[in-house]
Order: structure tokens, then C-alpha cells, then sequence
């Protein structure tokens, strides 16, 4: 009984960091982030980037993920991902020609908000923007394609591990990015699927919490800081998007498109309100 | 065979919800009192005939009732999300109520993370029955 009125008390209190009606990122994300901070009293700021393993109760979760930390089973994939990004392109010309400060420490402004084009831009259109500037063959169908995906996600790994350490910094001042950036809230505070959850329902009332006693439920605050990432389950890199897909799967709702303006206005918002948390990319997960 | 071992991981985790990858501890056999061991519900050629066996093997059945992915269910590993499942028929005397909560727990708390298993159509009136029997003998 004790036990219901606990989770009650935790469900009341996300509840309170419901959105409302105006739109006001910079107070969303203090009250975003004050949550967890008050839930999780004893993890330094810092740590939330290390996903599940930043939390209390999940001690033996840690010392197995030290363990592969001391030699990351990612390797391998990221110096894939070191080699398409290194390799010249036909025109002589490599990835490094495209980006700002040759691709170094800017992953920290991904993604952003683009007033041009009016959309949220991530690296990985920028990626495949260079690709077809440079008249090659972008990463495409990554729905279908395993291989095309987990190439890509080599690639992109590699870009945001040039940027290690760095902390986000989204900037939403315009009214267009404010527009993506409630869409995106919009999606992460909605039921769906016959499971009837909420990304909220799992990364905020939950998080901590260990789902069938084996899979515990990491903090939101610090998702997308770690991607792309290895799971021990996967056991290959793999993009924020595949583990959104995934997430949606697990509840039986439909999944979105890779790539899709929806979830790359949940990845604006999901960044955003982790926002000044550095970049650990890629990492280990369970 | 890697091969295999790779297509039997994708079937599992398609077919799981929550992708709650239980690895079960068989548990001694018994109509009632903990979940039944997964190898009496997964025998074909002789499924159990009793409708309390029948609402252990739905409660642990990932695709089904996978109830243990929160509540601590006697006998298998389980999730730290809700209450004990136990004193189940001292705690629930109205059979009715139970059922209530199972088929919408929504309506009783608007904002719980519980799964509206007959609502949603996630289970079948007669599975949510015999998940009642089940958990009634905890
Ligand atoms: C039913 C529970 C559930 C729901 C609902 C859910 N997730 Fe997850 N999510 C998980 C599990 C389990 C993991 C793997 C463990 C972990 O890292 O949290 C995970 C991992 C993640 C991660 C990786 C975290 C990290 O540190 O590596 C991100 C990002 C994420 N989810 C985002 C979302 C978003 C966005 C939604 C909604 C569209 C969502 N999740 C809905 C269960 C859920
Ligand atoms: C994703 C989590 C989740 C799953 C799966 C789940 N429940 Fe619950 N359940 C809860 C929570 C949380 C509560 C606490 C009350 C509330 O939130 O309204 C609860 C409460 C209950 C209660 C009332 C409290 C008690 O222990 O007497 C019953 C009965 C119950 N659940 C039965 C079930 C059955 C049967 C299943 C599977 C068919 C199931 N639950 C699956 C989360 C879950």
C-alpha cells in the first residue's frame, strides 16, 4: 500500500512538469531539469550523460559497463566510421571540407534549428548533404537497409566523437525553431500504441526503475548526449532515430520514419532540454 | 549457427513487448500460489487444462499479460514498478473490481502507467478471467 502511494507521489510530480499551453523552452527546460535533479539528488550533473548508469540502485548495472568500457566492443564500428570520414571523395575532397572548423567540436549545436530551409537539421543531413554536393551517393532507405543504417552510424559516431566532451548548446530563439520545439515536446508527453505510454511515462515516472527486473529505465535527461550507440543486444552502432523506432515498437505503436521531420523535432526537443550536458557519443548501453 | 542464434533473438524481441528479454528461472510446478513453470505452458501436445495454470501462464506470457515486468510475481524474476502481487483474494474480495482494474486501470487513476489490457484489446475477455483465477490463488 505504502508502494502505491510512493508511485503515486512520482506520477503526481511528473505531472507537474505537464506541458502547458505556452510556449517557453527556457522554462520548460529548467523545470526539465529541475526534475531530475530533485529526483536524483546525488548524481552530479554531469553523470546524467551516462544514461541508466548515472542512477541510483543501478550499481552492478555500472560495474558491468566499466568492464566493456575498457575495451569498447564500439571500436570497431567507430573506426569504420573514421575511414568514410576520411576517405576523399572522387573530387579529392573529404567530409572535412563541408563543416565548420573541419567537423571539430560543433556537435554540440546538433541539431538546429535551419530558417532557410525551415526545418530542424541533424548531422546526419548535413552528412548526406555533403555527399550530394560532392556528386556522391547519399545514405538512403534506412528503414529497409540494415547495412546502409549501421554504415551511417559508424559515420556519425565518428562526427559527434570529434566533439567529445563538448556541451549541448541548442539554440531556440527563433519562432520557427520554438514551432519544431513543440512539436517535438508534443510527441514525447503523448500516449500511444496499445501499450498506451508515453515517452515521459518511461524516461521520466520510471526512470530508475527496472522493467521485468533486467532492463532498467534510464533518466531523460541526458538522451541523445551517448548517440550513436552500441547495445550489448544489437551489437552494432546505431542511430538515435533506430532507437526512437525501437521505443515506439516496444509499446506497439506505429514507429516513425527514420529521418522524419517527427522525430527530428523529438530530437530537437530531447536535446534541447539536456542542454549543457557533454557529449559522451558513441557509448555502450544495455 | 550464429546465423540461428541471430534469427531466434529477432523473433523473441519482436514478439516481446516492453522488449523485456526475461530470462525465466523455472519455477516447481503448482496450480496456483506462483507462476507456473514456463515449460507447462509451453507444452503443445498437453497445454494445461486448469483455468488458474491457464492465467499464470497469460500473467508471464510476454506478448500477453507480461504483468511481471512491473509487479513482483511469486516464483519469477520480475520488474520494481508496482505492487507485490500478493493476499490477492484478501485484497480484492469483489471479483468485479479486479477485473475493472485489469481491463482499464485508467479509470482508476487517469495517469497510471498500466497497460489498459481490455480496453486496448491487449487481452481477451476470457484471458482477463482466467488472469483473475491466477492471481486471486497468489
Ligand atoms: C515502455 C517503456 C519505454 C517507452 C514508452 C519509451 N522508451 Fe526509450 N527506452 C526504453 C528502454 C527499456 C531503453 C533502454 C534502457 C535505457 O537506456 O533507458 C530506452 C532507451 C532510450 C534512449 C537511450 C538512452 C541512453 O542513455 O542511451 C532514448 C534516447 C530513448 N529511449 C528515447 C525514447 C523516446 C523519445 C520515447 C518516446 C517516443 C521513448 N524512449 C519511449 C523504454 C521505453
Ligand atoms: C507497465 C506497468 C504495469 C504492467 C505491465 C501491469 N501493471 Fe498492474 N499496476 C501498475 C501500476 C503502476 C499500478 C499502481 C496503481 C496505479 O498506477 O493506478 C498497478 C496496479 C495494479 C493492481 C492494483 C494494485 C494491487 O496490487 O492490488 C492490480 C490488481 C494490477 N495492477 C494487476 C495487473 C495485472 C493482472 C497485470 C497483467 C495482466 C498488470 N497489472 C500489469 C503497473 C502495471
Amino acid at each position: 500500500m505504502k508502494k502505491i502511494f510512493i508511485l503515486l507521489s512520482i506520477l503526481s510530480l511528473a505531472a507537474g512538469v505537464m506541458p502547458t499551453a505556452m510556449a517557453d523552452p527556457a522554462a520548460d527546460l529548467k523545470k526539465f531539469q529541475d526534475y531530475f535533479k530533485k529526483r536524483f539528488p546525488t548524481v552530479p550533473f554531469d553523470e546524467f550523460s551516462n544514461g541508466m548508469y548515472a542512477l541510483p540502485g543501478l550499481e552492478s548495472y555500472r560495474d558491468q559497463w566499466m568492464l566493456y568500457n575498457e575495451f569498447p566492443p564500439y571500436e570497431l564500428g567507430l573506426s569504420l566510421g573514421k575511414k568514410a570520414w576520411e576517405t576523399p571523395f572522387k573530387n579529392g575532397k573529404t567530409f572535412a571540407s563541408c563543416f565548420k572548423n573541419g567537423g571539430k567540436n560543433i556537435a554540440q549545436g546538433y541539431p538546429y534549428w535551419d530558417g532557410t530551409t525551415n526545418k530542424v537539421r541533424t548531422a546526419e543531413m548535413d552528412l548526406n548533404d555533403c555527399l550530394k554536393r560532392n556528386g556522391e551517393s547519399p545514405y538512403a532507405d534506412l528503414d529497409k537497409d540494415l547495412e546502409a543504417r549501421v554504415r551511417f552510424a559508424q559515420l556519425v559516431a565518428y562526427f559527434y566523437s570529434m566533439s567529445a566532451g563538448q556541451r549541448l548548446k541548442i539554440d531556440v530563439s527563433s519562432p520557427g525553431a520554438v514551432k519544431a520545439y513543440e512539436d517535438g515536446k508534443k510527441f514525447w508527453w503523448q500516449r500511444r500504441g496499445q501499450l498506451n505510454f508515453a515517452c515521459a511515462n518511461c524516461h521520466m515516472d520510471l526512470a530508475g526503475k527496472n522493467l521485468g527486473g533486467n532492463q532498467p529505465l534510464s533518466a531523460a535527461l541526458g538522451h541523445t548526449t551517448a548517440w550513436p550507440a552500441q547495445r550489448l543486444e544489437w551489437g552494432r552502432l546505431e542511430t538515435i532515430h533506430f532507437r526512437y523506432i525501437t521505443c515506439n515498437q516496444q509499446i506497439r505503436a506505429k514507429p516513425m520514419k527514420h529521418g522524419s521531420d517527427i522525430y527530428n523535432n523529438l530530437q530537437f526537443y530531447e536535446t534541447y532540454m539536456s542542454s549543457g550536458l557533454p557529449l559522451t557519443a558513441p557509448a555502450m548501453r544495455n | 549457427m550464429q546465423k540461428m542464434f541471430k534469427i531466434v533473438v529477432k523473433i523473441s524481441f519482436a514478439a516481446t513487448w516492453l522488449g523485456v528479454a526475461a530470462f525465466m528461472a523455472p519455477a516447481a510446478f503448482a496450480a496456483g500460489g506462483e507462476a507456473p513453470d514456463s515449460k507447462v505452458c509451453n507444452d503443445k501436445e498437453n497445454p494445461p487444462k486448469d483455468v488458474v495454470t491457464q492465467g499464470g501462464c497469460i500473467v508471464i506470457d510476454r506478448t500477453k499479460g507480461n504483468c511481471n515486468a512491473c509487479h513482483q510475481v511469486p516464483g519469477i524474476i520480475s520488474g520494481d514498478i508496482a505492487t507485490r502481487f500478493e493476499s490477492m483474494a484478501q485484497r480484492w474480495p469483489d471479483k468485479a473490481k479486479l477485473r475493472a482494474q485489469i481491463f482499464d486501470a485508467s479509470k482508476n487513476n487517469p495517469i497510471t502507467v498500466m497497460p489498459p489490457f481490455g480496453k486496448n484489446q491487449i487481452l481477451t475477455s476470457d484471458e482477463i478471467d482466467k488472469v483473475v483465477e491466477f492471481i486471486l490463488s497468489l
